[in-house]
């Protein structure tokens, strides 16, 4: 049984007007335990959407999701989250405290909470930055400790919100190869939201693309059968699994820009 | 900019305005209405050595004090519930929204009906003025808390209690100290002008009292007091933030 199940799944907001906005229709999707699965789509294709109803951050409209089994009922810490900015971090707490945060909640004691969390800073390279507060470290820094306090927490997955969209070009190749890694030794399951094909690559063991919001759902799964040495860009294997994924979602990207040029255009008439 | 830099430029600041007035008051208009800074200085040491001056100051300020302490716990509480719970928010605002805009200034006649001259009145007209402030600056930090500060919570497991007292209280920190210091600035305005109305001592009364007389280097002293006062006080709760919650404060 995999680990997690989207079945028939959708999301629909109802505005303020009382209109309804189907962000998410009928979409399924098994990940498997111990599985990288990168979902990746077009911006305002419903990724983000997915990622909050596996999080329990936000209530299906109808479908159901399960882990392990088990019907989902809200946010816990069975499922950990990275989420893109750094306003998620606890600017009052070190480093440490940071880290250590849900270890504390649950009632784990100082000496033990204490040396997981130093455990985990040391995994993800930030050895010796424990009292250093949010504000005195960098942006890739701070993304690195979103990450160290939510494997501190051991959860049995990652739900990751295109952690490092807002991280410069190095940091950013610097972050996928360390988290490639660091999966790698922990064996954790990860549901990893990004726009970005060579990102998605890098990094899953399989791609789920989306089609164009809204109504959106999974349009394919790429199996990304690649070794480490052939996740490079320019080798001839990554090229080949670029242009396989690149073919699908190039005519997403069109729809998308189409869709927002006739909702501006649209909004555009009403107005006058 | 060095320290010894930026502390020699507050210096210089301040020693023009002193320089100001002495050049104002003994060649632009002088008259005995408008007393020179070295005439207030040697009355002040004079008012200092017979403790009149200890006696006034300490009078308002031991009435700002209690009255600051007690509006900001009444109004810290409060403002958490109005921040935290919307019924509480609907219920309270038409308190806070109405009773906000008027001022202690204009309930200090009620106060005194209410209370007396003494130091009752007082306290209440300082509560009053604080603890508006407080509500107010306590609720909007409460709702300014990143709504991904407390979804990161409860993914790592924490409890609607736990979220409250290790996120969103710690959260609003630096919101309710702004709150404070706005009140300390409000407590100042309104003591003086209560005691100018009806008190037995104080500075505001020292004021009333020279004017009496005709004392004008008297209610000089007293202004000078009490702008020292103010910006010391400001000064002692600036460093309180910064020694004991410096981490909460967004600017550091």
């Amino acid at each position: 049984m995999a680990l997690v199940q989207l079945a028939q799944v959708s999301k629909v907001y109802r505005s303020l007007k009382g209109s309804d906005y189907v962000a998410v229709r009928d979409f399924s999707l098994d990940i498997e335990a111990g599985e990288f699965f990168c979902l990746l789509g077009t911006s305002g294709c419903g990724k983000t959407t997915v990622l909050n109803m596996v999080a329990g951050f936000e209530p299906v409209s109808a479908g159901q999701i399960r882990i392990s089994g088990h019907p989902i009922a809200g946010p816990a810490a069975d499922r950990g989250v990275v989420f893109q900015g750094d306003d998620s971090l606890y600017g009052w707490l070190s480093a440490l405290g940071n880290v250590e945060f849900g270890l504390r909640m649950r009632g784990i004691p100082r000496a033990e909470r204490e040396k997981k969390a130093r455990h985990y800073l040391e995994l993800v390279g930030l050895r010796g930055q424990d009292h250093k507060h949010p504000a005195e470290l960098s942006g890739g820094m701070k993304q690195r400790i979103q990450i160290a306090r939510v494997l501190a927490n051991e959860p049995d997955m990652l739900l990751m919100d295109e952690p490092f969209a807002a991280l410069d070009a190095h940091t950013r190749a610097d972050m996928q190869r360390e988290l490639k890694r660091i999966c790698s030794a922990t064996g954790k399951t990860v549901l990893f939201i990004t726009h970005d094909i060579d990102e998605a690559i890098i990094l899953a063991d399989r791609i789920g693309v989306m089609h164009a919001g809204p109504a959106s759902k999974l349009k394919g799964i790429v199996k990304v059968d690649l070794s480490e040495a052939e996740r490079e860009r320019t080798h001839d294997r990554f090229v080949a699994v670029y242009r396989q994924v690149h073919e699908m979602i190039r005519d997403e990207v069109a729809i998308s820009l189409e869709r927002t040029r006739d909702g501006a255009a649209n909004s555009r008439k009403r107005s006058h | 900019m060095s320290r010894l830099r930026s502390v020699g430029l507050y210096v210089a600041g301040f020693a023009s305005l002193f320089v100001i007035w002495h050049v104002a008051s003994t060649w632009i208009i002088p008259s005995v209405l408008f007393p020179p800074p070295w005439k207030v200085l040697l009355k002040g040491i004079e008012l200092a050595e017979d403790g009149t001056l200890w006696e006034q100051a300490s009078a308002s300020l031991a009435r700002i004090a209690t009255g600051f302490v007690g509006g900001s716990l009444i109004g810290i509480p409060i403002g958490l519930a109005i921040g935290s719970f919307p019924i509480v928010r609907r219920l309270l605002e038409p308190y806070t929204e109405f009773l906000r805009f008027i001022p202690a200034t204009a309930m200090i006649t009620v106060a005194v009906i209410w209370f007396g001259i003494g130091e009752s009145s007082k306290i209440f007209l300082i509560i009053y003025t604080t603890v508006f402030i407080v509500i107010i600056n306590t609720a909007a930090g409460v709702n300014a808390v990143a709504p991904n500060k407390i979804r990161a919570a409860r993914s790592l497991g924490a409890g609607p209690f736990q979220i409250f007292f290790f996120v969103a209280l710690p959260a609003t920190v630096p919101y309710i100290l702004t709150g404070m210091r706005l009140a300390m600035a409000n407590s100042f305005v309104t003591i003086i002008a209560a005691e100018l109305v009806a008190a037995n001592n104080g500075l505001g009364r020292m004021i009333w009292d020279s004017r009496m007389y005709m004392l004008v280097d008297q209610i000089f002293v007293a202004l000078v007091v009490l702008g020292f006062l103010g910006f010391t006080a400001d000064r002692l709760f600036r460093w309180g933030i910064y020694a004991f919650a410096g981490r909460f404060s967004p600017v550091t």
